[in-house]
């Protein structure tokens, strides 16, 4: 049996240092917003001219009066991504780009992709993205009330929060950009993360009811030992499913994927680090769960 | 936990081939109708184009309150009620009454059955709304008032717009309502959607109006640009004719000149009034304006009585084709915006997918090789498990003809790797059950029954995720959100059933042996 229990408190100060430096940097760095929730043009453009390269790209858009350009390449050295803000919403710039282009490079290039999103629509899509984080985690919230005790709630949502901030965080620091598919991997890892926290969880309390006399501390640990390998076997399926979506999925999938990822790492954590650690501050004791045992049989 | 009966075994297997021979049916052509469906591919996937256009309505509004002064006006004057000082500002009606008439007015706009304020019994509110202040009132669109108009232009706005799209000729075009004041349209298989939107942000207003150079002309008169935005011309504003009166527009060679021209052929109204007015002005300039701007201005040589004419003004046979197009599928009722705009060219669809089957091709062979490292033959029940979970889930997406995108691949995969987590609770639990239990068949049984609520529970947590996604989420996240909730349901179905069916009747036969799993 691996004493998880020894590093509750090395833990939870590392978490409410994690927590703290993410929250930090969301209010001070902010996230890199994609045009989906900022608005502007985002073009993917694939060159077969050597001569077509970032810095020869960024002159030509920079040429063009477009507000702020961003050039760089995107997975292979003939694929090119450029953004910029496109403030006037102009519906025929892109006509206009591709004419400037041709001027210097030719028909040597080609537009795999346009998007352009209005300041309207961004603005109800970063709206909406906000409600559907929001609503999932009451949702989870008032589920896990429905099924646990309000203990257990407590903790799985503190779970919860710790994995959205924190990953949230990591794409802060690293300036990752979020775009909508990064609102469905938070989404995804919100279930995820519950998912691992409730499995414990069932364990935990069966084990209260069987052992009047292990104290939580040490009955938390039981708990998260006799669940490690189901926690260790699928978070490592899930792992491994992710990776290859990262490394073969294709370019357009790899904010998504590693938003997974870090999620899936840091819900597994959580589960064992925060979740349980809760119910061992808050001294749920066989008795927590007997209560709502009785009531359940008065109701 | 372990007893299949003959029925229910010959139950899952039908049920696992319809669903295998359906997902097949997007490799196979079958020729029976039920069999012959397909996934559809996201416009991610197959390239193409999605647009959402928002109808600027305020031009309508504005027209519509102007109308209505003057409806109003005639209202109360054919009532001998005075009302005065009657004008529009800040989107709103002003007027004035006197003391004695303020009641009958109000009176008009409050009664059920006005004629002048239309009265929507179901929504228990009229068209406008009144605002008392002293002897001056208010006169504005009702809440109710405000979405009917809207929906009304929406209603015609799709009608063109659909007609638009359908003459340049993409195939299955999809065009919906958004709300009450967007549309959205989707153009599959269409990289380049220049034309559509240049065609679709035109309102093609189109009025066929005399120059004057009377300044005091009776219906008023407006400075316009020409096309070319060079020169200036006045303009009366009384229509001689507009695009409602066309019947038809084509392009054509005009041999003669040598240049490109429209030609088009009016109805009878229309016919008529052009004729006339051509006799009457002849040696006028007649300018044809076209959202705002003339694109030309012919001095009229001759009645043109025939009811046709044509239309120059140095276009190419591009634009001439366009315009033609415009002219024959009608004027929008206000301008449209295109406010998001999202393009993926076939190339990169394909290869979205390329990289989206190798993914997954290489998700599902690790996940297999470690659970049959990890669990030998109840790896191997797993693993089978899982690949005809896989069918059927790709079964379930093709009978309902779901649209698979890039992320829906995504979803699948992680379907993939979470679905064996429901197998793993109940081995883990299996494996427990045996260390205080010698007697196999109640060890499984009991590997079943408790882990049944953390599966229950753990599914429910991702199913909830992905409703919420479902609901929130626009198009290619959609596409994860359906593949991910289904994916529960069937791994739910493989779990319980296929892969129970297995370990039921490899236990039964190895009841007695030592080390089961």
């Amino acid at each position: 049996m691996i004493a998880f229990n020894k590093y509750y408190n090395h833990f939870n100060l590392l978490s409410s240092v994690l927590i703290v430096v993410s929250l930090l940097l969301l209010i001070f760095k902010g996230l890199n917003f994609g045009i989906d929730f900022k608005g502007g043009t985002l073009i993917e453009l694939r060159a077969s001219d050597s001569k077509i390269n970032v810095s020869s790209l960024r002159d030509r858009f920079n040429q063009m009066d477009l507000g702020d350009v961003s050039v760089k390449k995107f997975g292979n050295d003939t694929d090119f991504l450029v953004k910029f803000e496109n403030k006037d919403n102009k519906n025929n710039i892109i006509e206009e780009i591709k004419v400037n282009l041709d001027k210097s490079f030719g028909n040597n290039y080609d537009f795999r992709r346009v998007e352009n999103v209005g300041p309207k629509v961004s603005a109800e899509l970063l709206k909406s993205g906000v409600i559907a984080i929001s609503l999932s985690l009451a949702l989870m919230l008032i589920y896990i009330w429905i099924r646990f005790e309000w203990q257990f709630s407590l903790g799985a949502i503190l779970a919860l929060f710790h994995d959205v901030i924190v990953t949230l965080g990591v794409f802060s620091l690293f300036s990752l950009e979020i775009n909508l598919s990064i609102i469905a991997a938070v989404l995804t890892i919100v279930g995820y993360s519950m998912n691992d926290t409730v499995v414990i969880f069932d364990r935990v309390r069966e084990n209260l009811r069987k052992y009047s006399d292990i104290k939580i501390f040490e009955l938390t640990n039981i708990s998260i030992n006799e669940t490690l390998s189901r926690t260790i076997i699928t978070s490592a399926t899930t792992l491994l499913a992710l990776l290859a979506i990262y490394f073969f999925g294709g370019e357009i999938l790899k904010g998504f994927s590693l938003a997974m990822i870090l999620g899936v790492v840091f819900g597994t954590y959580s589960s064992i680090y925060i979740a349980n650690t809760v119910l061992v501050r808050l001294r749920v004791s066989q008795k927590t769960v007997l209560r709502e045992d009785d009531q359940n049989k008065l109701n | 936990m372990l007893y299949f009966s003959k029925l229910r075994i010959l139950f899952i297997t039908l049920f696992s081939v319809l669903f295998i021979l359906i997902a097949s049916s997007n490799l196979f052509k079958f020729d029976d109708d039920f069999f012959d469906k397909k996934i559809n591919l996201g416009l991610d996937l197959q390239g193409g184009s999605y647009l959402l256009l928002e109808i600027d309505n305020e031009p309508v509004i504005e027209q519509k309150l102007q109308n209505l002064t003057t409806t109003i006006r005639n209202y109360f004057k054919e009532k001998n009620i005075k009302i005065n000082n009657i004008k529009i500002d800040n989107q709103t009606i002003f007027f004035n009454v006197t003391d004695k008439d303020k009641q009958s007015v109000l009176d008009v706009f409050q009664d059920e059955n006005s004629d002048l304020n239309p009265y929507y019994p179901r929504f228990k509110s009229h068209q406008l709304e009144i605002e008392d202040t002293g002897l001056n009132l208010k006169v504005n669109f009702s809440r109710q008032g405000l979405i009917k108009l809207k929906t009304s232009s929406q209603d015609q706005a799709i009608e063109i717009v659909r007609r638009r799209v359908d003459e340049v000729g993409t195939n299955e075009p999809n065009i919906l309502k958004r709300g009450n004041n967007r549309i959205l349209v989707e153009l599959p298989g269409l990289d380049d959607p220049m034309r559509i939107k240049s065609l679709l942000g035109k309102t093609a207003n189109l009025t066929f109006r005399f120059v004057t150079n009377d300044e005091n002309d009776r219906f008023g008169v407006e400075k316009l640009k020409f096309e070319n935005g060079l020169e200036e011309a006045t303009v009366s504003k009384r229509i001689i004719i507009s695009g409602e009166n066309l019947l038809d527009a084509q392009p054509k060679m005009d041999t003669q000149a040598n240049q490109t021209i429209v030609s088009f052929t009016l109805d009878r109204v229309g016919a008529k009034r052009f004729g006339k007015a051509t006799s009457t002005g002849i040696g006028k300039q007649l300018a044809i304006v076209l959202d705002g701007k003339i694109i030309s201005a012919p001095v009229v040589r001759d009645t043109i009585a025939s009811g046709s004419g044509q239309i120059s003004g140095g276009f190419t046979f591009q634009t001439a084709t366009d315009l033609a197009l415009l002219l024959r599928s009608g004027a929008l009722p206000a301008p449209l915006e295109i406010i998001e705009e999202r393009t993926v060219g076939p190339d990169l669809g394909q290869d979205s997918i390329n990289a989206g089957m190798i993914a997954l091709a290489i998700g599902f062979m690790l996940v297999i090789i470690f659970m049959f490292v990890k669990y030998k033959i109840f790896g191997l029940i797993t693993n089978v498990t899982l690949i005809v979970n896989l069918f059927i889930l790709l079964g379930v997406l093709t009978l309902f003809e779901a649209t698979l995108t890039l992320p829906g691949i995504a979803g699948i995969i992680l379907t993939v790797g979470m679905a064996v987590d429901a197998n793993v609770l109940i081995f883990e639990r299996i494996k427990e059950e045996l260390k205080d239990e010698t007697n196999n068949i109640l060890a499984f049984n009991g590997g079943y029954t408790k882990s049944r609520t953390a599966i229950l529970d753990a599914n429910i947590t991702t199913l909830l995720a992905a409703i919420i996604l479902f609901f929130m989420g626009s198009g290619p996240i959609k596409g994860f959100a359906v593949t991910l909730g289904v994916g529960i349901f069937t791994t739910l179905f493989s779990v319980y059933f296929i892969a129970r069916l297995f370990t039921s009747i490899y236990v039964s036969r190895n009841k007695d042996k030592e080390k089961l799993i």
